[in-house]
């Protein structure tokens, strides 16, 4: 963790973040408008302005990150000031708000707000937690570097398989052919698992190849001398990949989780800045 | 008989033999052009069909009775056929010369063929690539065995043996296999000598069946069958006995014999056993058998362009005229910053004169030494380089002085012939003092390669290097107050020794007296630890080892293993106590570093992870990089970024494969290049266009690369490509609102634009970006990190 961006440059930007936070805050405990706090007093606007540029800047990480050639500081020092500046909008927009909500587009701005934010930190967890899991999950390799086992495991119980019994190898091969892994976004990231295996001329649901697995286990038990053997070799190895595609589908949906996040978090920024706009408007408008 | 007595006779019909027999042809001198293979030129026949032939270097002027300019590799192979023609050459092909007795005026050259040339003078050309190794079994002049395959489409149906193991077997058999039945001939059990992206292709074609291997089987014979469906039988000895394989077509790929021992028995003499090493010729290309001269690649000019102008100058030689070299007006121009009068002769002459380290160089060889230099004139207080630059070239004094800054309190004054820089020069790491220039100060820079060919071909400059390095050494680390004179006695008693990779320097728990400078190379400290050997840390070139014995302690506290080819500089107990009696302080200084030393082992040992680690990074190859990339796969999200940023500030191709490469825990080695103390892709790049550069010491590929490939095969980690530029930047704001473009970060294209060419591409370290590796600045989380060695040990707990 100590190159994250989490702690980049010693935490800098969590320290700066807090300390505009608290200013923020003894400031708005200080000052003493006539009215109740809101948008409109000269504190709620000065709060207003800095937390607009605040969302416009944290946008614009956007088109940082993509500015490759040049450009100020490490996409990793702006993200971390990203994530604490981001939090810290979370309380500036708050106080700006004056704690007045109401059915109207001021209030849509500041809940779209927050959504981003809330998806922000989930993102963040993410971040922290999902890419060390899996590459535990993966023991240290890539997805790549699993199918091609699998890939090879594959021809390897074919091979077994084709010195038995042919509706063994009718079992297996229907089962390999008919293994089924990712699918839309829902899928990935329940896991969803749409393998079948043809069973007696019937398709039927082999999810976790478990059917697959306790046929041959059955059949093993009924086997005598050569093909008790095989029979063994090929439920080892059978039960080899049926731990690799585990370990895959666990991948896939972990790195769903990790990816679909920011099908929210830009969206909904982008949401926020049509409301944001709007709100400013009518402010302006009504004023 | 009568036998015909030439004035000239021309070996070898590459471009530096056409033009010299060309030249012959145009004065209408009596020659013959003698040519091994059935056509000329070989070694560009061997090019890839459809390559683009590059002219480097551009700035020089061709010289030569037939045409060459950049272009298609068929083109310039029939424009060198027709001026052949056109003047009338003699050539004879297949007429290998095995052999020359004879000399100067009546020289014979014996062919394999049994026939006898005879010659006044000979003009030696045949280049470096050696012929085929041939199979050595009773039968291999058959007609269907070949030992060059240049389209393998042309070939279906066939039955085909492919015997060898290396690149070029492997490469073909797979060809091959689309429309044939192939099979590989390997002597041993497995292929040890292929790249692994080769390893992966053969073995799964074995695996598939799409090629029969037969391992540790060696052919003993061949049998010819007449009028039957086979052309005959390969007879091979195998683990189980013998097999007879019944094939059409027989491809020998065994390799090349170096043409060294064939040159040596021509009486040619090389000035050491360094197999880089080249013949000592005189300014006018001549070797030291009298009448014979050498031009081209063996005599050390590896581009096509210079073969052909030596190949014309030597004919002017031989005929006693006076011509002034092609690469003359480029010395003059280097020149035209001194304030000499003279001309370019008389500078070199000067400066070999001036400078002994050159002094012993022979004319041609320095003359070439002085094409790759650079002369300064400085001003004073100049500085040439700082302590801790990454640059490695060469400087000598040729007018004033120079001052080696070694701490604030001791500066080194050196005058005309000194030089400086050996340091950096030899370990490939950072300069250990600054040089500033003094009054009236003029330089001569050369870059490190050149430098390196010279050290490989005369022994004086390399002992003379040597010495100075060890003794400046001792200097800088022991006694820096001590003046080089008195340190001299201790230096001459330092003794260089050379480590294999994974050759053990000290045994732990073994008894040593000697201290070793860790001169070029790294090292790896391990104790045993309940029979398993632990790695405590690793050392790069500059440190020492073994320190303790000199202050008593003569039992090794650890193992020490070199992790590459390493070479150190060893001092005795004896010399030792000399040093210690010279410089006070020394022994207190040495005693507590040696307390750090122990207090580091512990915090090492502590960490998690420590031993397998380091041990990893090792079997990486990361002993000898200067800097890698590394990826912490606890951080990293996979989104692409550094790939992106890359491709995006490097034509439009990533220089690095974030998936490729393996992983220890959750440390990632990606496929990018790592900069080598010593880079393996430098080796044999006959532009020169790779080089060491900035202040990382990066190893750079620049734009006069010819796209010869050597690189790529040299280079161990399969990080560099031959790709083509793309021409399209991306553009955010169109990508992003309009969906124009491409996305920024993508851009890598499959083909080029007419006359352009592959060229090798790899990390530069991004040496244009103002603000350093955009990879690594790209990176959202910071997984992405470019460690020097000694930083390795900071990703340990
Ligand atoms: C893949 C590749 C790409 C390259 N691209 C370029 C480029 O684009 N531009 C460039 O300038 N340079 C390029 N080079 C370098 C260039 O090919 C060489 O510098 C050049 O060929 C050297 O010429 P030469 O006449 O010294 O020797 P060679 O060209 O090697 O010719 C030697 C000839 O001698 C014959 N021979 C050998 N032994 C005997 C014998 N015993 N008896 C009789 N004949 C013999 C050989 O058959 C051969 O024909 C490239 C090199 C390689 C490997
Ligand atoms: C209103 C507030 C916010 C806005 C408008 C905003 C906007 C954005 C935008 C535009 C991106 C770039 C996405 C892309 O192009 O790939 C981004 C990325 C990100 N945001 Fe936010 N964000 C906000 C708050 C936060 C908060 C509070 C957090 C976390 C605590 C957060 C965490 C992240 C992270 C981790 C990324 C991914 C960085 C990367 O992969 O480069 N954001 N955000
Ligand atoms: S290209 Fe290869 S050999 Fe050259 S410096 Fe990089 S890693 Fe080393
Ligand atoms: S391909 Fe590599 S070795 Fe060949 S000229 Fe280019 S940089 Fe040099
Ligand atoms: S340092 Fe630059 S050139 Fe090298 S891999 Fe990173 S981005 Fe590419």
């Amino acid at each position: 963790m100590s190159n994250s961006f989490v702690s980049h440059a010693k935490g800098r930007y969590f320290w700066a973040a807090l300390a505009f936070v608290v200013v923020a805050v003894i400031i708005y405990g200080w000052h003493d408008p006539k009215q109740p706090p809101n948008g409109g007093t000269w504190y709620g606007y000065t709060l207003g302005t800095i937390g607009a540029l605040m969302i416009l800047w944290l946008l614009y990480l956007g088109k940082r990150k993509r500015n490759f050639a040049n450009g100020w500081g490490t996409t990793k020092g702006w993200v971390s000031a990203h994530i604490y500046f981001g939090t810290a909008l979370l309380i500036i927009g708050t106080l700006h708000t004056g704690f007045q909500f109401g059915w109207n587009i001021h209030t849509l701005a500041y809940v779209l707000m927050c959504l981003v934010i809330f998806s922000g930190f989930f993102g963040l967890y993410a971040y922290i937690v999902y890419p060390g899991s899996r590459n535990r999950l993966k023991s240290s390799q890539t997805l790549d570097d699993i199918f091609a086992q699998l890939e090879e495991l594959d021809l390897l119980v074919k091979k077994i398989v084709g010195k038995i019994s042919a509706d063994n190898q009718s079992l297996v091969t229907s089962a390999i052919n008919r293994t089924e892994f990712g699918g839309n976004v829902l899928d990935q990231l329940v896991a969803r698992d749409r393998s079948k295996v043809m069973l007696n001329g019937t398709l039927v649901d082999n999810r976790d190849q478990a059917v697959v697995v306790s046929q041959l286990v059955e059949r093993l038990t009924l086997a005598t001398g050569d093909e008790a053997q095989q029979l063994t070799t090929l439920v080892k190895e059978y039960s080899g990949r049926q731990r690799l595609l585990r370990i895959i589908r666990r991948d896939i949906r972990l790195n769903a989780i990790q990816e679909i996040w920011l099908m929210f978090h830009i969206p909904m920024s982008f949401g926020l800045l049509a409301a944001l706009a709007a709100h400013i408007v009518s402010v302006f408008i009504y004023w | 008989m009568e036998v015909n007595l030439y004035e000239i006779a021309v070996i070898g019909a590459g471009p530096g033999g056409l033009s010299a027999a060309a030249r012959c042809a145009e004065l209408d001198i009596p020659h013959v052009l003698l040519e091994s293979s059935p056509k000329i030129a070989n070694t560009i026949q061997k090019y890839q069909k459809g390559k683009h032939v590059m002219d480097e270097p551009g700035i020089l002027p061709l010289r030569s009775p037939v045409g060459f300019v950049a272009g298609k590799r068929e083109e310039i192979l029939s424009v060198w056929e027709d001026g052949l023609t056109h003047h009338k050459v003699k050539v004879e092909y297949g007429a290998e010369a095995k052999s020359i007795s004879g000399q100067k005026g009546d020289f014979t050259i014996g062919l394999v063929s049994g026939k006898e040339v005879k010659a006044k003078h000979i003009i030696l050309g045949i280049g470096l690539q050696g012929n085929p190794r041939q199979l050595g079994v009773p039968g291999d002049q058959a007609d269907f065995i070949q030992y060059q395959l240049d389209d393998p489409d042309e070939y279906s149906g066939e039955s085909i043996a492919v015997v060898g193991a290396g690149d070029a077997a492997i490469e073909n058999a797979i060809a091959l296999s689309k429309n044939n039945k192939v099979c590989i001939i390997n002597r041993k059990d497995e292929f040890a000598r292929a790249k692994e992206g080769n390893l992966n292709l053969i073995l799964a074609a074995i695996e598939s069946g799409a090629v029969q291997g037969f391992y540790s089987s060696s052919p003993t014979a061949v049998e010819v069958l007449e009028g039957e469906e086979f052309r005959g039988n390969l007879v091979l000895s195998t683990d189980v006995g013998e097999e007879k394989i019944p094939v059409h077509r027989v491809i020998g790929r065994l390799g090349a014999i170096p043409p060294r021992k064939l040159v040596e028995s021509f009486g040619i003499e090389f000035p050491n056993k360094d197999m880089s090493a080249i013949p000592a010729l005189t300014s006018e290309y001549e070797s030291n058998v009298p009448g014979i001269y050498v031009i081209g690649a063996l005599g050390g000019y590896p581009l096509i362009k210079q073969a052909m102008n030596q190949g014309y100058e030597a004919v002017a030689y031989i005929l006693g005229h006076d011509v002034k070299p092609a690469d003359h007006g480029l010395i003059e121009d280097k020149f035209k910053v001194l304030p000499y009068t003279e001309d370019v002769d008389h500078i070199l002459k000067l400066m070999q004169e001036r400078i002994p380290i050159f002094s012993s160089v022979n004319a041609l060889l320095f003359r070439e030494l002085i094409l790759d230099s650079n002369v300064h004139v400085k001003q004073a207080g100049d500085v040439v380089f700082a302590k801790d630059d990454y640059s490695s070239s060469f400087y000598t004094v040729l007018e004033g002085e120079i001052k080696t800054i070694i701490n604030a309190d001791l500066t080194i004054l050196s005058g005309v012939g000194a030089f400086t820089g050996e340091g950096s020069l030899i370990s490939g790491r950072r300069r250990s003092a600054t040089v500033i220039a003094g009054e009236n100060c003029i330089l001569i820079e050369t870059p490190r390669r050149t430098m390196n060919k010279l050290i490989a071909s005369i022994d004086m400059v390399k002992r003379v290097l040597d010495e100075t390095f060890i003794v400046r050494q001792i200097q800088t680390k022991f006694a820096p107050n001590t003046p080089i004179a008195e340190l001299e006695p201790i230096a001459s008693k330092a003794v260089i020794n050379l480590y294999a990779p994974n050759e053990v320097i000290m045994q732990e728990g073994g008894e040593g007296d000697t201290f070793h400078l860790i001169r070029k190379g790294s090292v790896t400290v391990s104790n045993n630890v309940d029979d398993v050997d632990v790695i405590r840390t690793y050392l790069p070139a500059g440190a020492d080892i073994g320190e303790m014995a000199l202050l008593g302690d003569t039992v090794r506290s650890a193992t020490i293993t070199a992790t590459v080819k390493t070479e150190t500089v060893s001092i005795d107990k004896q010399a030792f106590e000399l040093l210690l009696s010279r410089s006070p302080g020394l022994r207190e200084a040495l005693q507590a570093k040696t307390r750090s030393r122990h207090q580091q082992n512990i915090n090492i040992a502590g960490g998690d992870g420590a031993d397998g680690l380091l041990s990893f990074l090792m079997d990486q190859g990361l002993g000898e990089a200067t800097n890698a990339l590394v990826i912490d796969e606890n951080n990293c999200v996979g989104c692409d970024l550094c790939e992106q940023a890359c491709a995006a500030t490097h034509d439009g191709t990533s220089r690095l494969d974030r998936k490729a490469g393996p992983t220890h825990a959750h440390i990632h080695v990606p496929t990018s290049c790592r900069h080598c103390e010593d880079p393996h892709c430098m080796k044999d790049c006959p532009p020169n266009a790779i080089q060491r550069m900035g202040a990382g010491g990066e190893v750079v590929i620049g734009d006069t690369c010819i796209g010869c490939g050597n690189c790529e095969q040299n280079c161990p980690y399969g990080v560099i490509k031959m790709s083509y530029k793309s021409k399209a930047p991306a553009n955010f704001w169109q990508w992003m609102l309009f969906g124009i473009g491409l996305r920024p970060g993508k851009g890598a294209v499959a083909s080029g634009g007419e006359n352009e060419i592959k060229k090798a591409v790899k990390c530069d370290m991004c040496i244009d970006q103002s603000t350093g590796p955009a990879c690594v600045r790209s990176c959202p989380t910071g997984a992405a990190m470019r460690l020097s060695p000694e930083q390795f040990t900071n990703l340990i707990g």
